[in-house]
């Protein structure tokens, strides 16, 4: 048997390879650096993301190659999505180092975790086949696990992880039932595979549907949508907020890439069948979301119910295609549920970027009241969170106000008009409570008169932050653009 | 001719405004550099004017440019005679605003100035925009500073009325968008409105995009039922705000009319008309007796607003000249008149801090002067011969008889209804013996109010004296307003 092994072609995977290989070091240096050294594991953490940022640069190249027997894939989708996966998770941690500072929580396994999730988002964003997606969402899945309960003195984090880990075992199950009848109705896990499969009209339909069903909720519990939404607002709520940060941004990347590699990869043949399950959830998730908003006191689990409708309308993007002709004809919807999530991935950061910087040690700013008087006490960073408020609630001139009108755009093209009017009256709705943080920083006397402090780069990078919210709302093309490329290179 | 002119106008307010926020807490600093940045405002605009071309019809100024060329989405900027006499008077307003705001705003001056030159700068943006998005995103950016300024520097409900005013108005235009969007697939993937204009739109889909436009401009007019947010509004808004929203937003509903509804869905307007002179009629008669019987100021000129707003949608929905150059210079003498009423109630709350009509009473003995202009304005809101509110309701009145003699009648009640109510507030406010203690303590205006309150009594007296000028730029756009208007586009 050994003399049939050949050795893959690893070059396309550099960048994992890289990552993996850094994390095993920063995970035995991290066992050596004393107290006072305490700078080099989120340095080593930075630089390793930064080396990635560049390998996978450099080996960009408009490509598609499979490599482990087709079980990995290389393609500007990929590259593009993992350089944003660098650069959120880059910004997750340089936001989250002074809050960890103060609270102890700075540890090694910090670092790591983060490195060894990230990992797993690259695997699931290269995903060729459905093992491949399986060990790349479980790796994810378990580092996240351990890092809502990082601090395990706190009760209710121990908890929020506690309901991650048994709904998130849950959906894995789920996920794996449904890859498993796939493969009993196509014979083959690799996703190339089964859309031939699919294709040539071979698989047995009611077992195809039936994995499909399993699938798709597999992949609605990762994002967050209703009705597989229960973990969101305890985790975002209970786990600590660098956590949250890191839990509301870069998944959703990830997230987005399993389903696009399941359902429009795999399974487009039978697309009218997805996107009507699609719809129901995009529908559901809008309208619970933007409601259950409303009623919240925590800016953390507001922004919970806030993430379940923006992946609501993200959904309503990529059930937008259209059925039955060249998977390029549906190129429109797929890139606007891209750049939702891109979008909605800068605003999450931002938002909780500001969250992040209003806690001190031994102070949570995570009630709405303690934003009140932001204006007073910080003009700047009021006005980068009333930038960001505005953008989610899809004001322009803003990012998030390009990328509702980029769904809207396909869904209507799609002949869903009614499903548009639908969501757009949901996120009147959701303006409410948007504009409700804003009044909150800009017509309420401060309650805590103490000034903001941060470190330089936190502060600079949340300006810029802002900056980017209002930069890519003015100047939309860039990034609606490179989503569109990047996907129009490698369906 | 320099064809960047329109840019200049929106983005120097807008660009303008970051260097007052930079001055922050430096109020000095800020009301000058406010008053600096609202002047060169004004000063790039009045090349529009003597620029503009009265014989040509399309757009001029033109600039175009693409912006999001996936969507193919153009900077593509323009102003007819429609839409110059806008620009020029949101200009001009500006520089009013920032001087009625210059002592009597004391808590962060910077922002405070800062919001109203941006929305000068969007609502300039919402003048000239010919592509549909371009004017989407501008339309919806200028609830952004309104809504700060009503929350931040607004009376004691101000929150209620900054959250009425935001989602109110969004929801009105969430439905333009889908309606804008479906334009766009149906043309063949085009924002230019000037393209939507030669669209042909079958009947059904024609009165689903009317309905969807009306929605959002009917809230932004706002014409009778969607009324209530205005009065909430300009009760709360700090008197610069109340200007603003009076003399200039209350006008991008009705400008919406004649840029969207009326040349895309000709036949849906044709066919809904009479509902609109309907709803029109019903402002300008029932809300001219509610607004008889306000005891608060602001919500009177509220009321008002809206009963002489009804009069501009009556002008264009009896589709003939007089009607909508009546209801142009209705717009436009509204600007003036309205702007001026809140001013001169804003003069008195500084001193008063009342807004009640029963708190007042012989303010002609303690402020002769002020009392003089604020007996003019009124007389110009009532309509009266010689002051521009005249001039546009005769037009309207005239272009409503030719169309139908008891539709012209009944708009004719105004006329009295607003002497009634106009008058009789000027009556408790102004004469009669002093009223109370605190009356009588009162000074008349200083040069910074006289200064205002002269150069809109002006205006007023120009445009009802000599209306020429301002009705010589419209005639060649409206005249091809009206053919497109009367071309089917079934």
């Amino acid at each position: 048997m050994l003399k049939n092994f050949i050795v893959p072609d690893l070059y396309p995977a550099m960048p994992e390879i890289f990552l993996a290989a850094m994390a095993c070091v920063i995970l035995l240096v991290d066992a050596f650096v004393g107290r006072t050294q305490r700078w080099i594991t989120p340095a080593l953490t930075l630089i390793t993301l930064a080396g990635c940022a560049l390998i996978t640069y450099q080996t960009m190249d408009g490509q598609v190659v499979l490599t482990f027997g087709s079980m990995f894939v290389d393609d500007l989708l990929a590259d593009f999505l993992k350089l944003l996966l660098y650069l959120a998770v880059i910004v997750a941690i340089i936001y989250s180092r002074d809050y960890l500072v103060a609270r102890g929580l700075d540890k090694g396994e910090y670092y790591v975790l983060v490195l060894f999730a990230t990992l797993g988002m690259m695997v699931m964003i290269s995903a060729a086949h459905f093992v491949t997606i399986y060990l790349g969402l479980e790796l994810l899945s378990l580092s996240m696990y351990a890092l809502v309960a990082l601090d395990r003195n706190s009760p209710r984090a121990t908890e929020a992880a506690m309901k991650y880990f048994v709904l998130g075992a849950l959906a894995s199950g789920l996920l794996l039932y449904g890859m498993s009848m796939v493969y009993g109705a196509t014979g083959t896990l690799e996703i190339g595979g089964v859309a031939q499969a699919i294709h040539l009209g071979v698989a047995n339909k009611t077992v195809l549907v039936f994995g499909l069903v399993f699938i798709v909720s597999g992949i609605a519990f990762k994002f967050g949508a209703v009705p597989f939404h229960m973990w969101v607002p305890d985790v975002y709520q209970g786990a600590p907020t660098p956590i949250t940060l890191f839990l509301s941004s870069a998944p959703k990347l990830a997230a987005f890439a399993m389903a696009l590699r399941l359902l429009v990869y795999g399974m487009f043949d039978i697309a009218e069948h997805w996107q009507s399950m699609l719809m129901i959830m995009a529908v559901l998730s809008i309208a619970l979301g933007n409601l259950a908003a409303i009623a919240q006191t925590n800016i953390k689990r507001m922004l919970a119910y806030s993430a379940i409708s923006h992946m609501g309308f993200m959904l309503l993007g990529l059930m937008s295609g259209t059925v039955g002709a060249d998977k390029h004809f549906a190129l429109n919807a797929y890139s606007s549920a891209m750049y939702y999530v891109v979008a909605y991935v800068i605003m999450s950061l931002g938002a909780f970027g500001v969250i992040l910087l209003l806690s001190r040690a031994g102070y949570e700013a995570e009630n709405l009241e303690d934003f009140k008087g932001l204006n007073k006490r910080s003009p700047w960073f009021a006005a980068v969170m009333m930038m960001i408020m505005f953008s989610m609630a899809g004001v322009p001139f803003f990012v998030g106000f390009f990328a509702k009108f980029s769904v809207l755009l396909a869904a209507v093209d799609a002949g869903h008009i009614a499903v548009a009017v639908f969501a757009v009256m949901f996120s009147l709705v959701g303006a409410f409570y948007y504009l409700r943080v804003v009044k909150l920083m800009y017509f309420d006397a401060p309650v805590d008169a103490a000034p903001v402090v941060a470190a330089l780069d936190v502060r600079f990078l949340l300006s810029l932050n802002g900056a980017a919210v209002a930069v890519l709302g003015l100047f939309p093309d860039l990034l609606i653009s490179l989503c569109t490329y990047a996907l129009l290179r490698s369906l | 001719m320099s064809s960047s002119l329109l840019s200049l106008a929106i983005w120097i307010p807008i660009l303008g405004a970051f260097v007052v926020f930079a001055a922050g807490e430096n109020k000095t600093l800020a009301r000058w550099s406010a008053l600096a940045v609202a002047f060169a405002g004004f000063a790039i605009t009045l090349p529009l004017y003597i620029g503009f071309d009265t014989a040509q019809v399309g757009m001029q100024f033109v600039e175009q440019h693409p912006w999001i060329p996936r969507f193919n989405i153009e900077y593509f900027l323009g102003v007819d005679g429609i839409s110059v006499l806008f620009i020029l008077l949101n200009s001009f307003i500006t520089i009013l605003v920032v001087i009625a705001g210059w002592e009597v705003i004391e808590e962060k001056v910077a922002q405070y100035m800062g919001a109203f030159l941006i929305m000068s700068g969007l609502m300039n943006g919402i003048f000239s925009a010919l592509d549909a998005v371009l004017f989407y995103v501008f339309f919806e950016a200028s609830l952004i500073p309104m809504y700060i300024i009503i929350g931040v520097w607004g009376g004691p409900n101000r929150v209620y009325a900054a959250f009425k005013f935001f989602l109110y108005t969004l929801l009105g235009s969430l439905l333009m968008l889908i309606a804008l969007i479906y334009l766009f697939l149906s043309s063949g993937g085009s924002f230019n409105l000037l393209e939507w204009h030669q669209l042909r739109i079958e009947m059904a889909p024609q009165i689903l995009i009317f309905l969807a436009f009306l929605v959002a401009f009917a809230v932004k007019v706002p014409m009778w039922p969607v009324h209530t947010w205005l009065p909430d509004a300009h009760v709360e808004a700090p008197t610069g705000g109340s200007v603003v929203l009076a003399a200039i937003m209350l006008k991008l509903g009705a400008y919406g009319f004649l840029r969207f509804s009326l040349p895309i869905a000709p036949d849906a307007s044709h066919y809904l008309a009479p509902m609109m002179i309907t709803l029109s009629l019903i402002a300008v008669v029932y809300i001219g007796f509610v607004a008889l019987v306000q005891a608060d100021m602001k919500k009177l000129i509220a009321y008002s607003s809206i009963s002489h707003m009804g009069f501009v949608t009556l002008g264009f929905f009896i589709f003939n000249q007089l009607g909508i150059e009546g209801a142009l210079v209705q717009m436009i003498s509204h600007g003036f008149v309205s702007g001026a009423m809140f001013l001169c109630v804003g003069v008195m709350y500084d001193r008063m801090h009342s807004r009640q009509i029963a708190d007042y009473g012989g303010v002609v003995h303690r402020m002769p002067k002020f009392a003089g202009f604020f007996v003019l304005f009124a007389m110009a809101n009532a309509g009266l011969p010689a002051t521009s509110g005249f001039v546009g309701e005769f037009m309207v009145i005239l272009g409503a008889i030719k169309y139908n003699f008891w539709i012209g009648f009944i708009a004719a009640t105004t006329l009295i209804l607003g002497a009634a109510y106009t008058l009789w507030m000027v009556k408790r406010v102004a004469y009669g013996p002093v009223g109370n203690d605190h009356v009588a303590e009162l000074s008349d205006i200083n040069h910074r109010e006289f200064l205002f309150l002269a150069i809109l009594a002006l205006c007023v007296l120009a445009m009802g004296l000599y209306p020429y000028p301002f009705t010589e730029v419209m005639h060649a756009s409206v005249d091809n307003l009206l053919k497109h208007v009367a071309m089917s586009k079934l």
